[in-house]
């Protein structure tokens, strides 16, 4: 028995045990929620400016293709020899750009700053369910950003097979440079990315389920908390996928077996690979690549719905069907992937199968986009620079969504498979509206993550550069991929029919280059706030969600006393009847019976009873109306 | 009594330890993905093309290998009753022969893979659904390591007299562990039985 009551001092004494914090235990091997979001937008943030000078080096060759940069070779070296960018090197650069935007900063980035800093915060928690596997998955994630930087600095170049790295190009390493140690290098930095995902994953699911605070019922929880989980869940079931379809790839590159490989002649050599499948390889990627779009996508539309409502003084429109699209996007999101292979030579009839539930997911998306319009209609609007990201996110997400209702038709698809429309599409929706999702959680949670605000006008500046700079970049590609641009092409000099996408090429690349420059407004902004931005008060945007309880100096176990209790759903702006334009969730129905409605009460009968005798006494008028 | 007075008080750690038992289960859901993704991939490759197949019987020592870790999965079964009744020689002695049994389906593994090479299928095989047999089990293997590592560390806690609300957390999530292992070796069992 002794033993019993021991056992449980201890753990006590581990729980809440971190006083005596060095610095490396604070800011380098934290295990606090909070500095770990700080740690993946941090570095979700450098690699995307990383990502983002990629682009730029292959939209100047796409630009200019016939003229040299001479300051490319001094930095660029070999790569770059006389100023231009070999074509080798180009694929690369695509590949990277693409690889480092998709997962290091629009999955990684995303995911791991907010999931990390608002599920404890918004459900009541004191921290994540595992505070060291937390860690663990950010160092992970570090190292993997390392290793894939480090790929520009080995010999043979960085992996160039594009960020779907599809066999056979990416499988044999004398096909192209970047096939070599580049592409194992890729492979290695993807294996720590996905264990850091599943890790994190696991920990958001898990808090979600069981550390949320008294009274925080699902039907109580933001949205934000409900996209985050379901990006969650979608991630643990897809990415282990690419974990096997990886395995077998590396199997095919280093041992010698044919998985994916079959009659292939390369540089005059026969390779003695027989009966394998690239097409297995493009089955396996796609299970995880589609639901990887939606994983990039969930958690931008859980922050601004909850931006949008918050800034629009109104309750979010269709709170339910805001949860149950968000559902059906995700259970829709497993059986989709055919579409990215309605070429391969699929049977036609599957290639309908997939047709139809590809245009089924239209649905929700666009429940979701109406139900943003409605929330947005006739409110109370304060234009602060992450609303204005937030309703950014909206415009990108339905322009680019329509053009994924054209490419989900299998016979439109034949044509427009492969070309810059494609680029476009996905550029829209994906890209950019994610992008814009997070900027927009970043100016909104900012005062929550540093304790200061960040500067309004440089955001309104950083906001109209960035929105403006992308539809003019992306809008453009529509017409290319229509008139059969190939994308990933290194110039397009060489065919007559292309040569008028020139001087359109050119005009994006101008493009490119303004709204790349837009981001050093973000930049100043971002990180001159955290020393000289103006001391945020607890509760800057006038918000509902318990995170905005917490003191505004971080603390160990977010809230100083007891952990708040929950009472009613986030949503309860500008409630008739109330003197303040907000109602946080902490405060009962007893503390506003002039607001109370008769459904808040989910049918309890003794505060409805209550309620009522309350009205008698105080409101005998309305009483009188109603029986008159 | 004075436990459970104290049970109450550490309901916030409680709800913590109960989270990371969670943690475990939708860690194999993982796992389980990427078995299932093999399976698919398996299914999706062989029937791709006349002549793929596994085109051979598996050897017996798979099913020995069965047995020994349903056997395993018995004793670890008994080891952690043994942890909560707090009889812990006994403890030692289960898990010690779980760990055993453990190893031993480690060895029968290599030694299959002995007898399919000696009959000619093997790993680098241009009839990758004779390479699949390898991914397979191998993949399997890599996880009964980690397994076994759980187990070591169980065996630890117990040698060490760690409080018997960690032991019992410990013997807990080794159990659902291993026992997770032991019905995802069957299923592939069965599986490459069903296409051999
Ligand atoms: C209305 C819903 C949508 C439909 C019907 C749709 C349909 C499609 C189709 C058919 C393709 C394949 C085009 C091709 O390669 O020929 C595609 C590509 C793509 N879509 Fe969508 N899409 C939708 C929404 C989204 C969303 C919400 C995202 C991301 C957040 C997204 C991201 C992508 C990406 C990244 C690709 C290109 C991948 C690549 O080839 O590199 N799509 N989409
Ligand atoms: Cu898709």
């Amino acid at each position: 028995m002794s033993q019993i009551t021991l056992s449980h001092s201890e753990e006590h004494h581990e729980a809440h045990g971190h006083h005596h914090e060095t610095f490396l235990s604070k800011y380098v091997f934290s295990q606090d929620h909070k500095m770990i979001a700080k740690q993946f937008l941090i570095t979700g943030i450098i690699m995307g400016v990383f990502a983002m000078f990629l682009s730029v080096l292959f939209r100047l060759q796409l630009g200019w293709p016939d003229k040299d940069f001479p300051i490319l070779e001094t930095f660029l070296g070999k790569w770059a020899e006389g100023g231009r960018i070999k074509p080798e090197f180009f694929l690369s650069l695509v590949t990277i750009h693409g690889t480092i935007m998709v997962f290091f900063v629009l999955t990684a980035g995303l995911s791991g700053t907010f999931s990390n800093l608002l599920i404890p915060y918004q459900l009541g928690a004191r921290d994540m369910a595992s505070p060291f596997m937390n860690m663990l998955s950010y160092w992970f994630f570090l190292t993997a950003c390392v290793i894939m930087i480090g790929s520009f600095f080995v010999e043979s170049g960085p992996a160039a097979a594009g960020w779907t790295i599809y066999p056979p190009l990416s499988a044999v390493p004398t096909a192209i440079s970047g096939s070599g140690l580049g592409m194992t290098l890729w492979l290695t930095s993807m294996t720590l990315f996905i264990a850091s995902q599943v890790l994190g994953g696991i920990n958001y699911i898990s808090t979600v389920l069981n550390m949320r605070t008294k009274g925080m019922d699902f039907w109580k929880m933001p949205l934000t908390i409900w996209a985050f989980f379901l990006t969650a869940i979608t991630g643990l079931l897809s990415f282990p996928v690419l974990v096997s379809a990886v395995v077998l790839l590396i199997f095919d590159r280093s041992f010698g077996t044919s998985f994916y490989l079959s009659d292939l002649v390369v540089q005059g050599q026969i390779l003695p690979n027989e009966g394998g499948s690239p097409i297995l390889f493009e089955h396996l990627f796609w299970f995880l690549g589609h639901p990887e779009v939606y994983i990039v996508l969930m958690p931008a539309l859980g922050l601004t719905s909850e931006v949008i409502s918050t800034n629009s003084r109104k309750p979010i429109f269709g709170y339910h069907a805001m949860v149950y699209s968000l559902i059906g996007i995700t259970v829709l999101s497993f059986i989709v992937w055919g579409h990215h292979m309605f070429v391969t030579g699929m049977n036609p009839f599957l290639g309908g199968v997939f047709m139809i539930t590809t245009l089924i997911i239209a649905v929700p998306s666009a429940v979701k986009s109406f139900n943003y319009l409605a929330t947005l209609w006739r409110g109370n609007i304060r234009f602060t620079p992450a609303m204005m990201f937030a309703i950014g996110m909206v415009s990108f997400f339905i322009s680019g969504g329509l053009t994924g209702i054209y490419l989900g038709n299998s016979s439109l698809d034949i044509n427009l498979h492969d070309t810059y429309f494609v680029v476009a599409h996905f550029h829209l929706v994906m890209g950019s509206a994610s992008i814009f999702g997070m900027l927009c959680g970043v100016y909104h949670w900012y005062p929550k993550m540093f304790g200061r605000l960040m500067d309004e006008r440089l955001g309104y500046l950083h906001f109209w550069v960035t929105f403006i700079g992308a539809y003019l970049v992306f809008f453009p590609m529509h017409f290319m991929g229509i008139d059969g641009v190939p994308r990933r092409y290194y110039a397009f000099t060489e065919f007559p029919f292309m040569a008028k996408w020139l001087t359109v090429n050119t005009f994006i690349t101008w493009a490119a280059i303004f709204a790349a420059l837009g981001q050093v407004a973000f930049l100043v902004n971002f990180f001159g706030s955290i020393r000289w931005g103006k001391k945020a008060p607890q509760n800057p945007w006038g918000s509902n969600t318990l995170e905005w309880t917490t003191p505004v100096k971080h603390i160990h176990g977010n809230w100083p006393g007891e952990i708040p209790t929950v009472h009613r759903w986030p949503y309860d702006y500008s409630k008739p009847g109330h003197e303040e334009d907000f109602i946080p969730q902490t405060v009962p129905f007893s503390a506003t019976m002039s607001s109370n409605l008769p459904h808040d009460f989910e049918g309890n009968p003794e505060a409805e009873r209550l309620q009522k005798e309350w009205e008698v006494q105080n409101k005998p008028e309305e009483q009188k109306d109603l029986k008159g | 009594m004075l436990a459970m007075v104290q049970n109450t008080e550490n309901k916030e750690d409680l709800s913590t330890l109960k989270a990371r038992k969670f943690s475990l289960w939708l860690g194999m859901i993982g796992m389980f993905m990427m078995f299932a993704a093999l399976s698919s991939g398996f299914i999706v490759y062989t029937e791709g093309a006349a002549g793929r197949g596994i085109k051979t019987i598996l050897p017996t020592a798979f099913l020995y290998s069965t047995l020994l870790l349903m056997v395993s999965s018995l004793t670890m079964h008994l080891a952690y009753r043994a942890s909560r009744q707090l009889r812990f020689s006994l403890q030692k002695v289960w898990l010690l022969l779980t760990i055993a049994l453990g190893v031993g389906f480690f060895f029968m593994q290599f030694h299959a893979w002995g007898i399919l090479i000696s009959r000619g299928v093997v790993f680098i095989n241009n009839n990758a659904s004779q390479s699949f047999i390898y991914i397979f089990t191998g993949m399997h293997l890599l996880h009964i390591f980690a397994g076994l590592l759980v187990l070591i560390r169980a065996l630890v806690g117990v040698l060490r007299h760690i409080p018997q609300s960690r032991n019992i957390f410990r013997m807990e999530t080794a159990a659902i562990f291993w026992h997770f292992l032991d019905i995802l070796w069957i299923y592939i069992y069965v599986f490459l039985l069903l296409n051999q």
